[in-house]
């Protein structure tokens, strides 16, 4: 089939848009949309949202946990799906044995952990849905460090206001993903850098070594391929200045728990 | 006035304030949240039953496209809709591989990030808008006096001598006219409290946050994805409700309703009597 019988329908409902409303409606709210006023009116809702939601839960209420019984069949692997640089290559080579966790910033003694040092510290197991913000969800079992205990041995400055994950993982040449979170969440006890999925080690293509699990938010917040974790006071110091990968490139809200 | 002495052709007061500026108000967030929702909904264009869904597991509903062919999967029932869902071309003749045309989406191109931005700010202006309406219209008396059934209106009888009158397009006159009858009684009352609380209420249990905070929503609604599959279906049931409504509105006297809603004045509907003849003193009868 041709693409003229595709077309059509769009020819007839031009006809009818050009004499009726719904065109001038369209055309109407595509300006709005492009409208830096009224973006800006639009992204106050996002400050309402985290407002209104941070005033409705307690800062440690926790996510669901799922019985086994309740896991995806299939945990739909969506974004990267492996790190891009030559030295995540490396390490995926020899099985993350000489790679190393990085925590610095705004910490008073920063940190490099190995894979196996993560692994033997106490850990944590939680079955969980992971939201993506395109609408489905997947539930898996995930095992791994708290963040908040790396951060109290880090000794965490008390002027970080917000901790950055800079990961391996690229959109294009050079861009590197990376993600933020405010403190309430980096201390959350569900908060985990997961290094098991599902009874396994966690793999490659749901972010191997080590992947982020902030359970009250959706998917883009947690950030695969971990490479290093900085505290800092102030998110405009990196990148495009919004706090993560698709926030810069593509306005995402940073507060995503809706 | 009293009722019993109202007659075709009367100008009475119908809605109230509170009832016309809520009316308008939602009739705008609605339709802004349909629209910007149909943009999220290309997003991920299938719908689940129970906690989780994503591309492996099987949906109820899928809406795609197979090579030059668009098409609707109902629980199994494949039907064709190319140019129209799954694909179709844009105002500049692209070809879109997506759900939902742009002509009813806002933005009309595909952007997700967008389309929750319009989406989440006029849920929070259908969310209060409703709040304020329910409780002024339960302390004004517009439930108990207006939207109430009463007794003798749920005899399977009268409601079945309605939908006959209704499909007859045979409408009430005089005075008649003034109260609701059952069948705009119910649909009124499935609208208000109801369809657009489930909205407002699965809406919220998509949210991974507002989980946390109310894990009962998950109980009573069975899942995140059973949620987003009745809020999908209760959007559908609200774009009925405004079609139905729309064309009664035309059959009822399009003019005479619609100002009933911006001024509040309604005229009483019917054949207005002719005036009586009088005789004139003198000429011969």
């Amino acid at each position: 089939m041709t693409h003229e019988k595709i077309i059509m329908p769009r020819r007839k409902f031009l006809t009818g848009a050009a004499l009726g409303g719904g065109g001038l409606l369209l055309a109407g709210c595509d300006m709005l949309s492009e409208n830096e006023g009224f973006r800006s009116v639009l992204r106050s809702g996002e400050a309402l949202n985290k407002t209104a939601q941070r005033l409705l839960m307690d800062r440690s209420a926790l996510a669901r946990e799922f019985s086994a019984a309740d896991i995806s069949p299939t945990f739909k692997a969506n974004g990267s799906i492996s790190g891009a640089t030559p030295e995540y290559a490396a390490h995926v080579a020899d099985k993350f044995a000489r790679w190393q966790l990085r925590i610095n910033g705004m910490v008073q003694k920063p940190l490099n952990l190995h894979l196996e040092q993560l692994m033997a510290m106490p850990s944590r197991e939680q079955i969980t849905r992971h939201d993506c913000v395109e609408g489905w969800s997947a539930i898996g079992k995930w095992r791994g460090t708290p963040l908040g205990m790396l951060l109290k041995q880090a000794g965490l400055s008390t002027k970080a206001r917000y901790i950055v994950f800079h990961c391996a993982d690229q959109w294009g040449p050079g861009v590197p993903y990376y993600e933020s979170i405010d403190l309430v969440d980096a201390f959350h006890p569900q908060t985990i850098l997961a290094w098991g999925m599902n009874g396994t080690q966690l793999p490659v293509r749901h972010g191997a070594p080590l992947r982020l699990r902030v359970e009250r938010q959706l998917g883009y917040k947690h950030a695969k391929y971990v490479m290093r974790i900085e505290a800092t006071d102030d998110l405009k110091k990196f990148y495009r200045g919004n706090g993560g990968y698709w926030e810069d490139a593509h306005d995402y809200d940073w507060y995503a728990g809706i | 006035m009293e009722a019993a002495n109202l007659k075709p052709g009367d100008l009475i007061k119908r809605h109230r304030l509170s009832t016309r500026v809520w009316h308008w108000i939602n009739a705008l967030a609605l339709l802004v949240l349909l629209m910007s929702g149909l943009m999220i909904f290309n997003a991920h264009s299938r719908l689940y039953w129970g906690q989780y869904g994503a591309n492996d597991d099987s949906a109820w509903l899928v809406i795609d496209d197979s090579g030059d062919t668009g098409f609707v999967e109902l629980a199994g029932v494949r039907v064709e809709t190319t140019g129209w869902l799954g694909i179709w071309a844009d105002a500049e003749g692209e070809v879109k591989r997506r759900a939902f045309p742009y002509w009813v989406t806002i933005p009309s191109g595909y952007d997700l990030q967008v389309a929750r931005r319009w989406h989440f700010t006029f849920a929070w202006i259908l969310s209060l808008g409703l709040a304020f309406y329910m409780l002024r219209s339960f302390w004004n008396g517009h439930v108990r006096g207006d939207l109430h059934i009463r007794k003798w209106e749920w005899s399977p009888r009268h409601i079945w001598h309605d939908i006959k009158d209704h499909a007859r397009l045979r409408f009430p006159t005089g005075a008649e006219a003034k109260d609701y009858n059952i069948l705009q009684k119910i649909s009124y009352i499935g609208v208000i409290f109801i369809l657009l609380p489930l909205m407002i209420f699965t809406g919220l249990t998509m949210s991974p946050a507002i989980n946390a905070a109310w894990p009962w929503l998950l109980d009573i609604f069975g899942g995140r994805q059973s949620a987003r599959s009745i809020h999908f279906i209760c959007a559908f049931a609200l774009a009925a409700f405004f079609f139905v409504h729309m064309m009664m509105v035309v059959l009822a006297g399009p003019i005479n309703e619609v100002r009933s809603m911006i001024t509040g004045k309604y005229r009483l509907p019917g054949k207005v009597a002719a005036p009586e003849p009088v005789a004139i003193e003198g000429e011969p009868a």
